[in-house]
């Protein structure tokens, strides 16, 4: 079958962005050919501010080489303009007369220097700042002159003047506005921002508007003149005061333009076979400047070119980060202040600035300056208009989330020395990761992590490794809107669309969900399969057949494997409690199947670590045969139910604890979830079971008990929220276990309680647990059903279930030949 | 029971006695081998240890001809035996072969 041509015109960031997710979704749908007016391949165009200042080199900011386009097939005109596009015939012809035929059209144009209207201004030594042409330039010029004034403190500007001074030039920026990057920023953090500009020896004259460019002997520019009179040597002058989309040549092909050329939500302008993304675009009135809404952009287009038509494009908020070395600033969203409420520290000596604009209890924008640590949280929840009203009293204070491994308090990315160590689990230094980003071209958090593995096991220094790359790559980080957030690379679905289908359409299997949901992989990923397994079993319980091929080795093996491929065992104490017998087994199986250490769990239990996986089944046995079960100590599952001695022995015990903390364990075996679920029981307030910091924390007071939920004690400690108080047993296992059930049927894969309950709020857990007697009836007749008959699964492998999981098949040398062993019997 | 082999062929199990996605663990007379079965019943043998750390391959995800490791979750190419970028290693490959739904794995290379 002849392939479908796709022309593309504009060989930048955001038209090749767009071509490289064609290529994930449908690599072979098109013959592709590309026009380039710049005689390069695909660049980091952001990177040129860096390459300005001399901290990085043009080699290193290379995307996509011509390499890159010979091998996926893609013709690259580099070099040659685009003059007109004639849609009746459907081809496009560039400058020197080469022609190419399409079926489809894509657009990606960029958008140019506004050049001001003043006499002067195509005098040789003034240029925009745009390209690699300009950029170089600009280096020539420093080389060989000493005076440049930049029109326009904007990001742009104020990055070129910071990497023409670093050049040795003297500097001034011309601004017409009364504070620089008012766009971006408000007035205090834009004087905080100017005057450590002035510190590294830039001069600004604000509001002052350009006359005339003065034309010296050599025919070069030499000097600005102003309104009010002033004149400036100037041997360059850059104009920095803004762009301007390029749409000529769709304008001339009759496409429909306003500032940009218009187009719908999926990225197609007025001619259905002709797309456009990018700067040259207006998607709802708003044309783009970054980086991370065009890349946005070229998904959902990418998407609609494969025919696999289910992305929409809706606009994006975005933010932003001056790349000056050594500054910190950020700002994203509305902060001019109309009718918003607002909360701002600044601390003038210390250099800080934060301030945060909310209407309704939600964030809509925010500046900082000095300290940016929690940019990207606060950008997250004003992304996800995230109801903030609980933490509204610590929000200035940031997530604190920053700090495992002796970083904790380190707030200035921009600062860390390269040394610094920024993940603890995997020994990565911040030099590691900026090295990362700028060879490997890196623009998200998932590209990073990949790469340099920081932040990729326990996550605590995701916040940190998230700064470090707003600070290279500016503007063009955002995360991900966790809202709209698709479940993995293989969907565009969310989890909770996802659970919603499984629900709808009761769907029993993963191959069903799938198809159903026009997965792009044909078997899932390691992220996906657990997940959707985990969304059938408890979304039909005793109806969707269980896939163990998609649950991770813990859970297929029932029991923890270890770094050197053997396994632990742990016993089920029930409520922490044992027994002579019990400990005398455990003893037992530890000399029998020579176990080298055993140890008592910060669960309360006894864990048995280094068992090799053939003894498992035999272990599990003889722990049978003595009346025990082994326990879940991995596994999205129940884990412990810790108590204390409580009024059974303790002086001030008021409630039986142990027994309470039994009767919850016994409920709740084989209970799947989200993630683990952890519990405690203490006996009076003083709280030696640590409930402050379980998922569910059950404390005695006199007559009844008081109920906690959503603690964590983990990565990042989390005190429960108090849920309510309530007098019985009974009541306690109700309310505990229609809490549970609401997490299970609403939490996304992975989530712990915390992060549930962060998410839809605790008025929403009271008024569905607490407030709805009825509903909370039906949570706990759910959760008991779907656990009801559960066998146990130590057993059912002690007698031989999956064996094959458990025995190698085993040859022994029998002088030169391998001979199979006997199947045990 | 106990066998010679005649060829350097061993025979190991039928194809049914791995499970799909699945794989099963052989011990070559003190070297473990993993031999995995894709969902399209493609048949894989590699040596059950990953390039990183030594982590059992044979106890991972299997997603079509890719395993991901148990232990930190390195992808392995079932049928090169390579780590799929941005990692880097290999895993001895062995060879095999499938007659009439019994599985032969080659002890020669
Ligand atoms: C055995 C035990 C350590 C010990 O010797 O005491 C343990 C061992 C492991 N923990 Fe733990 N945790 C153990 C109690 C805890 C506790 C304390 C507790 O349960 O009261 C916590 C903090 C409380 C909490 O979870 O809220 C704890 C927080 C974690 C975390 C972080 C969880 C989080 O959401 O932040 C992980 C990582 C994870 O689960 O993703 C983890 C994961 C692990 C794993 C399973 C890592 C893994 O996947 O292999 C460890 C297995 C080690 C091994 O090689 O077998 N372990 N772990 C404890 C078993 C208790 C039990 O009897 O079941
Ligand atoms: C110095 C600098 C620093 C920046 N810093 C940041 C930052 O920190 N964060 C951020 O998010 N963004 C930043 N940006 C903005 C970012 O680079 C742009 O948003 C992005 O490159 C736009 O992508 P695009 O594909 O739409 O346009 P471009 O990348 O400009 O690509 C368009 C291409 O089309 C070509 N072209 C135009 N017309 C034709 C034609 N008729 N025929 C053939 N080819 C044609 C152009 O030559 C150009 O190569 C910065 C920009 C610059 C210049
Ligand atoms: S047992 Fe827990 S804290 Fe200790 S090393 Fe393992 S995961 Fe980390
Ligand atoms: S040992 Fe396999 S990923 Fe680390």
């Amino acid at each position: 079958m002849e392939k479908m041509k796709l022309v593309m015109i504009g060989n930048g960031m955001a038209g090749v962005r767009t071509l490289e997710e064609l290529r994930k979704y449908a690599p072979d749908l098109y013959d592709i050919t590309v026009f380039g007016a710049e005689p390069h391949g695909n660049y980091n165009r952001i990177l040129l501010s860096p390459v300005l200042s001399g901290e990085m080199t043009l080699p290193e900011i290379m995307l996509n080489d011509l390499d890159w386009y010979r091998d996926n097939e893609i013709t690259l005109h580099a070099g040659k303009k685009v003059t007109n596009i004639d849609r009746v015939h459907r081809v496009v012809v560039a400058e020197d007369g080469t022609e190419a035929e399409y079926d489809r059209l894509l657009i990606a144009t960029g958008s140019s220097p506004f050049i001001l209207p003043v006499p002067g201004n195509d005098l040789p030594g003034v240029i925009g700042y745009r390209d690699i042409a300009d950029t170089e330039a600009m280096i020539e010029a420093a080389q060989t002159h000493k005076h440049a004034v930049v029109i326009g403190a904007g990001l742009l500007g104020l990055e070129a003047a910071n990497g023409l001074a670093l050049r040795g030039m003297d500097v001034t920026v011309v601004h017409l506005m009364a504070w620089i990057m008012e766009r971006q920023l408000d007035k205090a953090a834009a004087d905080m921002l100017q005057a450590s500009l002035e510190q590294k020896g830039l001069k600004f004259k604000l509001e002052t508007q350009t006359a005339e460019l003065v034309r010296g002997e050599s025919g070069r520019v030499c000097a600005i003149r102003f309104k009010d009179g002033e004149t400036l040597p100037a041997d360059i002058v850059v104009m920095a005061a803004g762009i301007r989309p390029n749409i000529d040549l769709a304008k001339a092909a009759g496409l429909h333009c306003n500032r940009g050329i218009v187009v719908n939500d999926t990225m197609q302008t007025f001619d259905p076979r002709v797309y456009a993304v990018g700067e040259c675009v207006e998607h709802r009135g708003t044309a783009y400047g970054l980086v991370a809404p065009l890349f946005e952009q070229a998904k959902v287009c990418a998407n609609h070119l494969a025919n696999f038509g289910i992305g929409r494009y809706q606009g994006s908020v975005v933010s932003t980060k001056l790349k000056v070395t050594g500054i910190d600033v950020f700002s994203a969203g509305d902060f001019s202040g109309k009718g918003a409420e607002e909360i701002v520290l600044h601390d003038r000596q210390g250099g800080v600035y934060k301030r945060i604009l909310l209407k309704d209890n939600r964030i809509v924008g925010t500046v900082l300056y000095g300290d940016t640590a929690d940019g990207s949280w606060y950008f997250q929840l004003l992304k996800d208009r995230q109801d903030v009203h609980d933490v509204r009293d610590h929000l200035m204070f940031g997530q604190n989330h920053l700090g495992d491994a002796g970083h904790k308090g380190e707030s200035h990315a921009a600062s860390m020395p390269d040394s610094a160590q920024v993940c603890g689990c995997n020994g990565v230094c911040k030099g590691d990761i900026v090295k990362a980003i700028k060879t490997h071209g890196l623009f998200t958090l998932e590209d990073v992590r990949k790469h340099t593995k920081a932040s990729s096991s326990c996550g605590s220094c995701t916040g940190l490794v998230e700064q470090i790359l707003a600070s290279c790559v500016g503007g063009a980080y955002t995360p991900s809107d966790s809202k709209t957030k698709p479940m993995c690379g293989c969907t565009e679905h969310t989890h909770e669309e996802v659970r919603e289908a499984i629900r709808k359409e009761k769907w029993l299997s993963i191959p069903e969900v799938q198809l159903g949901m026009n997965w792009t992989t044909p078997n899932g990923c390691a992220s996906c399969r657990p997940a959707l397994n985990y969304y059938l079993v408890s979304t039909w319980p005793h109806e969707a057949k269980d896939d163990p091929q998609s649950r991770f080795i813990n859970e297929r093996a029932h029991a923890n494997i270890q770094k050197d491929g053997t396994y632990s065992v742990v016993p089920r104490m029930w409520g922490g409690l044992t027994t002579p017998d019990e400990l005398r087994a455990i003893a037992d199986a530890a000399e029998k199947y020579n176990v080298p250490t055993v140890k008592v769990t910060g669960g309360q239990r006894i864990d048995l670590l280094g068992v090799k996986k053939e003894d498992l089944p035999k272990m599990w046995a003889d722990f049978a045969a003595a009346g025990m079960v082994s326990g879940h100590a991995y596994g999205k599952s129940i884990r412990t139910v810790k108590t204390c001695v409580g009024a059974e022995h303790c002086r001030f015990g008021t409630q039986l604890s142990m027994s309470m903390g039994v009767k919850l364990e016994k409920m709740l075996f084989g209970m799947w979830s989200p993630h683990k679920v952890k519990l405690a029981v203490s006996g009076c307030p003083r709280n030696c079971a640590e409930a402050g910091i379980k998922d569910i924390g059950v404390i005695g007071v006199d007559g009844g008990y008081e109920l906690y939920v959503a603690g964590n004690g983990g990565i990042k400690t989390e005190v429960a929220q108090f849920l309510c108080k309530v007098a019985t047993d009974e009541e306690v296992l109700e309310y505990s276990a229609a809490f549970l059930q609401l997490y299970r049927e609403e939490a996304r894969y992975l989530d712990r309680t915390v992060h549930y309950v962060q998410r839809v709020g605790l008025d929403y857990i009271k008024a569905r647990v607490v407030d709805d007697a009825a509903n909370r009836k039906a949570l706990y007749e759910r959760l008991l059903y779907a656990l009801q008959d559960y066998k146990d699964p130590w057993l059912e492998r002690a007698q031989g279930v999956e064996k094959h999981e458990f025995v190698p098949i085993r040859f022994h040398r029998k002088g030169d030949a391998l001979s199979q062993e006997a199947e045990p019997a | 029971m106990e066998m010679r082999l005649v060829s350097e062929w061993l025979r190991v199990c039928t194809v049914r006695e791995i499970p799909r996605q699945g794989s099963r663990v052989i011990d070559l007379a003190g070297t473990a081998v993993a031999v995995f079965r894709t969902a399209k019943d493609e048949i894989h043998a590699i040596e059950d240890r990953c390039p990183h750390k030594g982590g059992p391959l044979s106890q991972g995800i299997v997603i079509d001809d890719r395993v991901a490791c148990p232990l930190h979750g390195w992808l392995i190419r079932l049928d090169t035996g390579h780590a799929c970028a941005p990692d880097e290693g290999c895993a001895r490959r062995y060879r095999i072969k499938v007659e009439q739904d019994e599985l032969f794995i080659a002890t020669d290379d």
